[in-house]
């Protein structure tokens, strides 16, 4: 053997060329393995960082009180009418917890270190005589007995136990002293106060400002859920049945070519242009409500819908010739070939599509805010079709105004909200990776 | 072989099928030229030629397949029974339940091997109850020479078989919607041997029951399984007869370079 030069060459030296050739593969290998560390770096640094400060919020401190209803402070008729019952304000219901609390801390010998009722107070959320009065205006036969309750603990002492608040933070805090942190010490060591499992953030509303400890997304969930729903029940059947009308059944000439073009175009138009769209089309000629699920719904319709096209175009593509070929020789028609056959194939395609479209409008918040979804909203919207045209919340858009606030308790709820949506869309792959596996013929 | 059935073939004169001046372009190429042809009915009838040559764009024209071709357009006439088989009252789709294709590469639908078979059946309403579903997939299995090798696993994939097996679950489910024509586009090209014979046995066994057409390359082929060979070359057919006249004494020179292997 012989190279250009005419030199006679060893099979067992490679040669310079040979060389430089496995080198460069080399390089390239160490480049695309230092590629993929840097993504799963980020991926870690991401998911402990969100994870870090977000698992705190499905911890929720709380003081579990013993409450006299008492029928003279409560019910001065006697006749238990809730209409009546409702001109005791939550002042009242405050009075009936503050004693309670004394009562507790006297009987278990938790010294209260001086403070002032108000301050005792001061431990507890601003939401818990609200929460008292509620319940107690929803069953009104509770008035005269005395009632087991859980109140939240204020967000600064919820924050003490979790270690954001410190005695040395509180110095210098118009809302928390460090008297009344140690009391909430105390108290603890006495086993009068408790951590347990947060169900209140992931079923309660928005909460103002100065009570963080009370913010939940239960409106968010809902109206994701809500808007979900409108868009899987429009797009996928509207994207599946474009695309095989355009893939199928459609001419190919100038005006098919045009519409692929903007189909493709359409998908990568940045979503808050949508948004612009929807609060002209939907809000202002339309007149559909404000902050609405209809109205993200039909938004996240309209940004998934290409997604979903294309999609299914690619995968009805990817279908052989030959199984329409076989379809057609038998004498079905071209429905029946469609329907019986290239459509089955084509499905794992088309839901892989579909997930992730709804994966993409799940975390959209960009037109949300442009419809009025950022408003806050303290009711939950009524079950549907009527609720879809109540005022609601979106969870990316709940991430966003909660990292506005000033208050370092809703960071943790930020970061705890991010952790729900993405268990929400890895429920959501998991769905599509199921789906797909039982749509996928081993044949 | 062929001597032996020119006294068979002397029973079937009728034409079943009959192309006049049939032209084909695919946009501005005109793949085919002027085409008169006779399908005789119950006979084997070959399509022989060099690749491009418009046998397989002729087979089309039968069941109209061409149709899925947005760039084609067919003129000319071609009658079956004495229809027009583009007559604007025609529905393809009933035309292609009467004339049956198998293609050139197996393309077994990705379902059972008994859902390959009574896919036809069922969407021509041709059976009532299940049991009479059955029969016509245990008879059309039969009639592919495949019954014995598939009965006991009807639910399998049909495209976990092998090629032959495959190429000949095909033609079990053309056959099972009972056409009165059969269309082969090269059906053994992706065949070996072994399975080559088997189909060529198979073609000869369907031709009592309804005419075959038959695409092909391989010259001995058509020697071997038809009666009648047509010579197809540049888009025009050159030369149609007996197939034992074609391979012995061609009339035209260009069948006999083809025959001969000095074209093609």
């Amino acid at each position: 053997m012989s190279d250009a030069t005419g030199h006679k060459t060893s099979l067992l030296e490679p040669d310079a060329r040979t060389k430089a050739r496995n080198a460069a593969e080399r390089r390239f290998r160490l480049m695309g393995l230092s590629a993929v560390g840097l993504g799963v770096l980020a991926l870690v640094v991401l998911l402990s960082s969100v994870l870090g400060n977000g698992l705190s919020a499905f911890q929720q401190t709380s003081i579990s009180l013993t409450i006299p209803l008492d029928e003279k402070k409560l019910d001065k008729s006697g006749k238990r009418d809730p209409a009546v019952m409702a001109k005791v304000t939550t002042v009242g219901y405050g009075k009936l917890i503050q004693e309670a609390l004394k009562d507790m801390l006297a009987e278990a010998g938790v010294d209260d270190g001086g403070l002032k009722p108000k301050e005792l107070m001061g431990l507890l959320s601003k939401e818990a005589a609200a929460d008292l009065r509620d319940r107690v205006l929803a069953d009104p036969s509770l008035v005269g007995t005395t009632l087991s309750f859980n109140a939240m603990a204020n967000g600064r002492v919820d924050g003490f136990f979790k270690g954001r608040v410190t005695l040395k933070s509180a110095e210098r805090d118009a809302n928390i002293t460090p008297e009344q942190l140690q009391l909430a010490q105390r108290m603890a060591d006495a086993g009068l106060i408790k951590t347990g499992f947060n169900w209140a953030f992931l079923t309660n509303p928005d909460a103002s400002e100065l009570r963080p400890e009370s913010a939940g997304l239960g409106v968010a969930i809902l109206g994701s859920a809500y808007m979900m729903l409108i868009v899987l029940v429009l797009s996928l059947p509207i994207g599946v049945a474009a695309s095989i009308y355009l893939e199928e059944l459609a001419p190919k000439n100038r005006w098919t070519d045009l519409i692929e073009i903007n189909i493709a175009n359409l998908a990568a138009v940045p979503s808050i242009v949508f948004g612009i769209l929807a609060l002209a089309l939907f809000i202002n000629f339309l007149g559909l409500p404000q902050s609405a699920p209809i109205v993200g719904g039909l938004v996240l319709t309209l940004m998934t819908l290409p997604t979903i096209i294309i999609a299914t175009r690619a995968s009805l593509k990817s279908v052989p010739q030959g199984v329409r070929d076989a379809a057609l020789g038998v004498g079905a028609s071209k429905m029946q070939a469609i329907f019986h056959h290239v459509l089955p194939l084509a499905m794992p395609g088309i839901l892989t599509g579909t997930i992730l479209g709804l994966a993409r409008a799940l975390g959209e918040s960009a037109p949300l805010l442009l419809i009025g979804m950022v408003a806050f909203v303290k009711d939950y919207p009524a079950s549907p079709p009527q609720g879809f045209f109540d005022p609601a919340s979106a969870l990316p858009v709940q991430v966003y105004s909660w990292t506005q606030r000033a208050d370092p308790a809703f960071a943790e709820r930020a970061s705890g909200a991010i952790i729900v949506l993405m268990l929400f869309l890895l429920t959501m792959n998991a769905v599509a990776i199921i789906l797909r596996r039982r749509f996928e013929r081993r044949w | 072989m062929n001597d032996m059935r020119l006294t068979e073939r002397a029973v079937t004169e009728k034409a079943k099928m009959s192309a006049r001046g049939v032209q084909v372009h695919y946009g501005t190429n005109h793949a085919l030229k002027d085409v008169d042809v006779d399908i005789l009915d119950k006979t084997v009838t070959a399509f022989i030629g060099p690749s491009g040559c418009g046998k397989s764009t002729f087979l089309r024209c039968l069941n109209r397949m061409n149709d899925t071709v947005a760039s084609a357009r067919v003129t000319g006439k071609i009658e079956m029974d004495g229809q027009d088989i583009y007559d604007p009252r025609v529905d393809p789709v009933q035309l292609r339940a009467k004339v049956g294709m198998v293609f050139q590469k197996p393309n077994p639908f990705p379902k059972s091997i008994y859902d390959n078979v009574a896919y036809g059946p069922k969407i021509h309403g041709l059976t009532r109850t299940k049991a009479e579903l059955d029969e016509v997939v245990e008879s059309s299995l039969r009639k592919a020479a495949l019954w014995n090798e598939v009965k006991d696993r009807l639910a399998a994939p049909g495209t976990g078989l092998s090629g032959g097996q495959q190429q000949r679950l095909c033609i079990a489910r053309a056959v099972a919607t009972s056409p009165e024509v059969l269309l082969m586009d090269e059906p053994c090209s992706a065949l070996d041997p072994i399975a080559t014979a088997q189909v060529e046995e198979l073609i000869d066994e369907l031709r009592a029951q309804f005419s075959v057409v038959i695409v092909t390359h391989s010259m001995q082929q058509a020697a071997r399984v038809s009666q009648r060979t047509a010579f197809f070359h540049l888009g025009s057919l050159v030369e149609y007869g007996e197939t034992g006249t074609i391979f012995t004494s061609p009339r035209d020179p260009r069948t006999e370079s083809y025959i001969t292997g000095r074209i093609g």
